[in-house]
Formats: structure tokens, C-alpha cells, sequence
């Protein structure tokens, strides 16, 4: 395998850094650079609406007319816009945009010509997916992401073998170009090899602590994709807060949200989930309980457990009741209707910071703890409530993702329950400990991107491995991933973006490429051009240190 | 000097309480509570009985002795935007008043007693104080000035909300106002990063909502120097990021009359000796070469004190600044200055044994700064300099302005800068660039400038305080979130009253605050969990 990374043009930086690169970069020498003339409309036939919708404009996953056979072509065609328009489209429902006016800018009075007679012109890049694309389906943990890439005089080759791969490999072409200092757009002939080191890249949202307008989120998905993430994790509701509109159990978000207009409708939910289906990105909902429930109280009578204060009940509230009928009975239903909802097969349910006080102060729940032999070991009684739950889920044929805690209060879990790991003490040790119990683990420990400092902190966040754990190779085999966490106490819309870019960049390259990519001077260089190729892109994403952007965020 | 606490200030409001208010479900139990003003002013008494307003009925005029009218475009400016301050932008929030609901609020009359100052730049002693009372069937906003006007105007707008049926209310309310430091602050990095004018003016309008009336622009820097200078282009030409990084004298102008149109004084800082590596870029010979093993070694120290080229550059260049910036003040910077260069330099070692300096390289630091303090009062300028230059002993003109901001112990600088009869400003604990987790907003809230030990002449000399937002980590991305609502706790600090101090009812009126910003288009930031009605929109 080709492994010549040679970032000799800063221009020249991709990140997260593909698997291999063989670039001609020759120290820049015009005539090894090949200009790309903006008006050669090279565009996808629309076969395909989530690869031509990533060029040009949004078209719904209902124009997606022609499923590709394999081998099937998507070949850039030299066709005019107008042409295409006469195709069935929907309004766009979202100012989106593709990778040819991520290449090219949305900036006017940036078109210049091309320079006359200077250099070889790139006029089409060739996409082929090979086997069977899945054009139509959602991503998921095994799906395929991998795709070659060859820039070479007249045409350049991009190949993968599902739509995923392509995406993954029009997001590195994009990067490859530049704009040289007459203006030109110009790209080095090119040799790339790339898959992720890991299938599971995530990027947690807290929609509970403060709600976060659709448009923000789709904003947050624009950026996951420019730095390869594949998982929105949607911590959606928790005690401040129950943004979810349940069809089934309205009342939740009813009462339970900060306002009626604090709310996230089936059509925002299934909204966010094509916006991000389209960019390969997979939506996991977090339904967080038995604790973090307080909001769950206001529309759903009887869930939470009243709290007593010498022998009355004193009117707050504790965990969801655990030793209620009717709390399973809400719970079937409810996981029942999330399961439609969400296409992802993983659901997360939390399970974190489960609080005994209340539970222990209440005479029917000392009742059952009796009864059920469980003494006054509460952490026995949460993972009676965990194994109901996880039940529930895997009825509705779902899989489970749930906090470290679950595992840790040895909760008995259903092979393939996926643990995350959040805390940061000793870290390496729970790694260790549940991949030798043979569960998958998300790293996310050292990635709490809500904890700020002074500096430079995404160092630290890169120079994080997953896998320098004590363990066997099967162990490791288990890290399926990670995810960086923005909690929302102190985040909303005023700062979500600024807050989690490029600071979660890191996190995202360390998650895709090889393990040796690991000199943080290489990043920096790297990061600084890619946080302003973001800047461009619409992304207010904040700088690493002083310095500059040729395009600077405009608000 | 302050009249009797008000006796209907309801203070340890719960957060609770204080959403049941911005419901106002039931008026009357509404009625009584403290409005959630920020910062708070000297006195407010409220009375249950509630007004209502209407966009269209409603306006902003003069009194009939208003020694300012219609011509003094500063006010009629504010009134415009005051008025789609209290009524909002969105077309969707229109509504009727509802009839025969409660009393109208139809006007509210503008009264300015001495000469208006209308067309004047606002300075470290204009009268910011105000008189507003708000009564059936006509408001009273009365100042000597129109900084005090302006103010006001901004107080009447946190008087004013929407009730749950969306109806623009108000108390009855009898306000009395002044600030309690006359130097309010912020500071912006220019240099470190580049901020697009637009971002600077988002900072003004912000500024504006939380009375703060200086805008310390920390222009240039080592980085970079965006100041486009008439008399000496290439300043720019060569030390700016880019000639699209540059602030033309154009944009320079436009800083400076949005500004002033908000009260608000804009002094430049124009940092030296150290700090100018972006200078020497455009300016030879400026910065003192420096030597390694006897041979020059192609990097450039502090500006070179001992050539007679440098201050006649100096004197060129702050006569421009001088005519540019209208403030009386501009700040010198004077810190940090590193020695190493110029130790390795043998002529400026030979000049140092000519002048008898020794090795005390900070007595070369005076020289160079007493020459440039010289030259900007023969440019007819006020200083302010960085604490260095008082510490290192340098002669100062009375009346020069040092600012601390040295974190470890500061109440001692305080202490020791007004003892040697020199007005202060405080900056210290307010460096916002210093993030960590949490709100640290409390901290800042928390900070007394005169809590040191001196006299009551030396308290006097504290004329203020900056929030300093030092541009290593800010651009246009993150300045606004960054700053706001953080600086807002140091605007309070600034502008209350010493007793205003409970942490737990600036939070309940502060998370108010925030989200009036965010309505208004600034990207404030959130104290904590919760909600806006208006969330911000990107």
C-alpha cells in the first residue's frame, strides 16, 4: 500500500487524513497542478438523488428513480443546469448544498475564468459504485465506507462500493482542490486509498439542557460530514426538558418541553434523520432513564417515583417507578413508537447517574426491594428496571447502546449491547474490563467536549488512542468507535457551532485514520487550513490560534 | 450622594417567580415584582399598576423645554431603534392591544435640560444620569445630555414586555439613574485575529445594552497590523494578514460614529515598544535588530529606542492618530516588553553605557516611553498605559491613566498606583478570554474595584474598568457568545451601585437579559439550562 503522505502544499491537507495518499505534489509545480474550470458543469445524471443532491441542490429520497445496479456508473455529465430542472423536484426545504459549490464557493465574485493555456484542465470526475449502492437505504455500523480515489489528467476516478464510500470520497476531492494565487481552482494529480479505522464516529447533542433549533442541527450534520462522522447521537430529552413530539404520548412534550414551540415535530425528526442519511450519517436517539427522567413526570402521570419526606409524600419527584406494571406498559409502547421513528438499529438508553435517595425514601419501593430479596443494594433494583427495558428494546428488535454504568452495576445485558464510556477517571480500565466481558465499547471519556479550558485542548482530545488499553487483540476488536459529547447545560444555538468546531475535528480524525497519524504539529498545519475551509462552508467554526482565514466568517 | 435605598426592590427573586412574571398570567401578581433590568440603576420604584403599549400608537418624542429636537440625529436615530427594540423585528409578533384591557402608554417625551451635546463625541466626564418616570398617559425620560438620554432610552426598553396574551406592558415606574465609574470597557483584539467591521459594530450595539460607554481597541499587535495608516501605508500593506484584513480609514470613521451614536468613546491602542513585530514589516529600521554570537540574526526585538528615526516615525504616526480618533485618550500599551533583543544589540548596549542605564534594560524601557508620552501630549492626547510602565518606575504626566491587569495580587497595584495620585482602571479580574467551565460570569460579578486598602481620595482615582477580550482564540466565529452575557456581569459591576451584589438576583435578572440580547440579534450565550422565547437564529 501506497503510504507517502507528503503535505509539502498546506493547500494539499485533507483531513481526517485518508488511509493513503500518493500526491504528485511535486513542490508545486504548476504544471503537475490542474486547474478546474467552474463552469464545466460536471454534474451527476440523477440516478442516484443522495450522490446528485450532494452536488447540487436537495432533492427528497422519493427521486430517487433508478436504483444502481452493479457495476453502475454515476458519471459526471457535461449537461446544462437547465436541463436537469425539468426532473420531478421537491422544494428544497433547507438551503442546502453540494460538493460542487463546496469546491467552487458561493461567492460570485470569485468566478474568474481559467487562466488561459496554463495548465491541464480537470473538466469531470467519474464516481462508480461498484456493488450494490444503497442509494435508498439508511447507514448503518457495517456499512461501507471505504472508496479509491485518482485524480490524473482528463478525468478523475472516484470508486467505492456503496454511496457511502462515494460521500466519504467526494468530501476528500473537495479538499484536495485550492485556489492558487491567480484565483484558479487547481488540484495535484492525486492517488488516494482511504477507509475508517473505525466504523462508529459520533458527535453527541444535548437538545434537553437547551433546545436546539432544527436548523442548527442540520448545520451540525453539514459539519460531521466534512469531518467524516457517521453518528449523530441525539441526546434529545433529560430532566430539563422532553423536546420529543411522541405521536403516541403527546403529553410528554406537551408539559414536558420548555414551550410549544420548544419542540421537535415528526416532521423536524424525520427531517434531521433524511438530512443526515443523505450526508451517511447515522441518527441515534437517546431516550435517557431510569434517572435524568424529571421531564418525563410533567405528561406522564404515575412514571416517576414520589420522593417521601418523614413518612408523606413530599411532592418531588425520583427515578422513573420501577416496580410499577404501568411503567413497562408506557415503556413498551413508547420504545415502540421510537423504534418506527428512528431507522437507526441502535437505540441508546442512557442509564447513567441513576440517584438511590429518593427510591430508598419511599415505602413501597423498600416494599418491593424486600420482597424481591434485593436488601438495600438499590443498584439491584436499577438493573431490574435496565433488564425490563432492555427486554422492551429487543422486542422491537432493536439494539441497545447504554452508559457505562449499566455495565458497571452489572446489569445482565443481551450480547452486542454497545457500552459507552464516560468517565474520565481510569478510562483505559473500563475499556479493558467490558471488552474482556465481550461487549462493544464507544469511547467517549476523554472527548467531553463541554468542558472548556484556555488553549489549545483539541491537543489533548487527539492524542487520545482507543486502543492503548491493556488488553488482547480480541479485545480491541471490540472498540467499535467513539463519540465527542457536547452536553448542553451551557451550549445552545448562540455557541453549539463555534463551541464543537474544530474542537471535535480531532476527535473526528482520530476516529478515522490509520493509528500512526499521530504528529499534532502535521495536525495543526492541517487543521488550520480544514477550519477555514469550514469558515467557507458556512461553518463558524473557531480558530486553533492567531492567524487568518482568505474567506472569514460572515455573520 | 445616592438617595435612600427604594423601598420596592424585591431582591432573591426565584427563577420561578421570575418566569410566572414573563407569563404574567395573572397581571397582578406580576405587578409587583422587580423588572429584570440590567444593569441595574441607582433606583427604581415600580408600581402594580400595569400600561400598555402598541406598535402603532406608540412613540418616542420631545418634551416641550427639550433643548434637543427633531435636528439632533443621534436621538432621532436612538428613537427609531429603541422602538423596534421594544416591538421587535418580527412582523408575526403584531398584534392588537387589547381593548378597554388596561390603560395606554401612548408616548414617551424626551427632555434634555443643558446644552445636548448632540454633536459632540462623548468623553470620560459626560453626564450619562437620568431622570424616567413612567405614568398614565405619558412617559418622562429626562437627562442634562444625550448620553444620559440614551441610557435612559435603554432602561425604558427592559421596563417593557409582552404579557401572555403577547401585549407589550409596563409598570408604572419612577427610576432614578447615574453610573457609579465613569470608564466602562471593553477591550478588542484587532491584531490576533482580524474582526470584520460588522462584527465590531455587533459589539458596539451590545455594548450599548449593557451601558457600557468605551471601546478600548487593541488594534495591532505583533500578528498583524490592520490599521491602515495615511501617513505610512505600508504599515498595513506589509503587516496586515492580508490587504482584505485591513481597516480603512473608511471603516475607521464608521467605528467610530456608530459609536458615538451609542455614547460610546472608541480609543485606540497602539501598543509599544514590545508587541510590534507586525510594524516593523512595513517600517524599516523601526525594530531593534537582533544579534546572536556577534552577527545579526534576522529577527527583530522591541521598537528601537535609541535611534532619533524611531520618534520622528512616532511622532508622524500619533499625529495621525491624533487627528484620526477623536477620543482625548490613547492607549500606549507599554507592556511586556522584552529585554533579550535588545541586551544582544551592541549598539544599544554602547548607548546604555553612554546613557548610564547599567543593565537596568527597564530604565531604556522609561527613556523610550517618557519620549513617546511626550510626543502624544504635544499631539494634545491623553494617556493610558499598561501597568509596566508605572511599575518600572517611569515618569508619568499627572493625570496619565495606568491600567491594571496583572491578576496576582491587584488590590495591591490598586493601592500603590492611586497612592502615587495616578488614575486607574481595573482589568485584572475580568480577563474573558480566560474561559473554563461553568459561569465564571459569578466571579467577575463578585469583583469590588475599590475593595483594596487606600484612602478615600485613592478610591477616587479608580475611574473604571475593562473586560478584556484578548483575540489568541477569537474571531468573528465565537467574539459575540464569548463576551456576552460574561462582560454583562462587569457592565453591572460598573454601572450599579456598590450594595448591588446578590449573585442569586443578578442570575434571575441576567438570564433575562441574555435572552433580550438574543432577541435582538446578539449571539449571547447561555448562563445555564433553559430556555428563550426567542431562541437566536442563525
Amino acid at each position: 500500500m501506497l503510504d507517502t503522505r507528503t503535505p509539502k502544499l498546506v493547500a494539499v491537507c485533507s483531513l481526517p487524513t485518508p488511509l493513503a495518499k500518493s500526491g504528485n505534489s511535486s513542490e508545486g509545480r504548476k504544471s503537475s497542478g490542474w486547474s478546474i474550470a467552474q463552469n464545466s458543469q460536471s454534474l451527476f445524471l440523477r440516478k442516484c438523488s443522495m450522490l446528485s443532491s450532494n452536488y447540487f441542490d436537495v432533492m427528497g429520497s422519493s427521486q430517487s428513480l433508478l436504483v444502481f445496479s452493479q457495476p453502475v456508473m454515476c458519471w459526471l455529465s457535461p449537461l446544462p443546469v437547465p436541463e436537469l430542472t425539468t426532473f420531478p423536484r421537491l422544494q428544497p426545504l433547507w438551503p442546502q448544498t453540494g460538493y460542487h459549490e463546496y469546491i467552487f464557493g458561493f461567492d460570485k465574485r470569485q468566478r474568474r475564468p481559467a487562466k488561459p493555456n496554463s495548465a491541464i484542465e480537470l473538466q469531470q470526475l467519474l464516481v462508480t459504485v461498484v456493488l450494490d449502492s444503497e442509494c435508498d437505504l439508511f447507514p448503518n455500523i457495517t456499512s461501507d465506507e471505504s472508496y479509491t480515489l485518482l485524480v490524473k489528467e482528463p478525468v478523475a476516478f472516484l470508486k467505492a462500493n456503496r454511496v457511502w464510500g462515494v460521500l466519504r470520497g467526494l468530501e476528500t476531492f473537495s479538499q484536495l482542490i485550492y485556489q492558487d494565487s491567480y484565483g484558479t481552482f487547481t488540484i495535484n494529480e492525486s492517488d488516494i486509498i482511504d477507509s475508517p479505522r473505525f466504523p462508529h464516529r459520533g458527535i453527541l447533542i444535548d437538545t434537553a439542557r437547551h433546545f436546539l433549533p432544527v436548523k442548527s442541527i442540520l448545520k451540525t450534520l453539514d459539519a460531521m460530514a466534512f469531518n467524516k462522522f457517521n453518528v449523530l447521537h441525539w441526546h434529545i430529552v433529560d430532566d430539563q426538558s422532553f423536546p420529543y413530539q411522541s405521536v403516541t404520548f403527546p403529553e410528554l412534550s406537551n408539559k414536558g418541553s420548555y414551550s410549544l414551540s420548544h419542540v421537535y415535530t415528526p416532521n423536524d425528526v424525520h427531517t434531521v434523520i433524511e438530512y443526515a442519511r443523505l450526508r451517511g450519517i447515522r441518527v441515534i436517539p437517546e431516550f435517557d432513564s431510569p434517572g435524568h427522567t424529571q421531564s418525563w413526570g410533567k405528561g406522564q402521570k404515575d412514571l416517576l417515583t414520589p420522593c417521601y419526606n418523614e413518612h408523606k409524600q413530599s411532592g418531588t419527584f425520583g427515578p422513573i417507578n420501577p416496580i410499577l406494571n404501568s411503567t413497562y406498559n408506557f415503556l413498551s409502547q413508547f420504545f415502540k413508537e421510537v423504534s418506527m421513528v428512528f431507522p437507526d438499529h441502535f437505540v441508546h438508553l442512557g442509564g447513567d447517574e441513576v440517584e438511590f435517595q429518593c427510591w430508598e425514601s419511599n415505602p413501597e419501593i423498600q416494599g418491593f426491594m424486600k420482597q424481591k430479596g434485593f436488601g438495600k443494594d438499590f443498584r439491584r433494583l436499577e438493573s431490574f428496571y435496565l433488564q425490563k427495558l432492555l427486554g422492551i428494546v429487543s422486542t422491537v428488535k432493536k439494539g441497545s447502546i447504554v452508559w457505562q454504568e449499566v455495565f458497571d452495576d452489572h446489569v445482565k445485558l443481551l450480547p452486542g449491547t454497545i457500552v459507552q464510556v464516560w468517565k474520565n477517571q481510569v478510562y483505559t480500565e473500563e475499556l479493558r474490563e467490558v471488552t474482556a466481558a465481550g461487549f462493544p465499547v464507544i469511547l467517549s471519556a476523554p472527548w467531553y467536549l463541554d468542558w472548556i479550558s484556555y488553549g489549545q485542548d483539541w491537543r489533548n482530545y487527539y492524542k487520545v488512542d482507543p486502543l492503548h488499553f491493556d488488553g488482547s487483540q480480541e479485545q480491541k476488536k471490540l472498540v467499535i468507535g467513539g463519540e465527542a459529547c457536547l452536553w448542553g447545560e451551557f451550549v445552545d444555538a448562540t455557541n453549539l457551532t463555534p463551541r464543537l468546531w474544530p474542537r471535535a475535528s480531532a476527535v473526528g480524525e482520530r476516529l478515522w485514520s490509520p493509528e500512526d497519524i499521530t504528529s499534532v504539529g502535521n495536525a495543526y498545519n492541517r487543521l488550520t487550513v480544514h477550519r477555514c475551509r469550514m469558515v467557507r462552508r458556512g461553518i463558524s467554526a473557531e480558530p486553533l490560534f492567531t492567524g487568518y482565514c482568505d474567506y472569514e466568517y460572515k455573520t
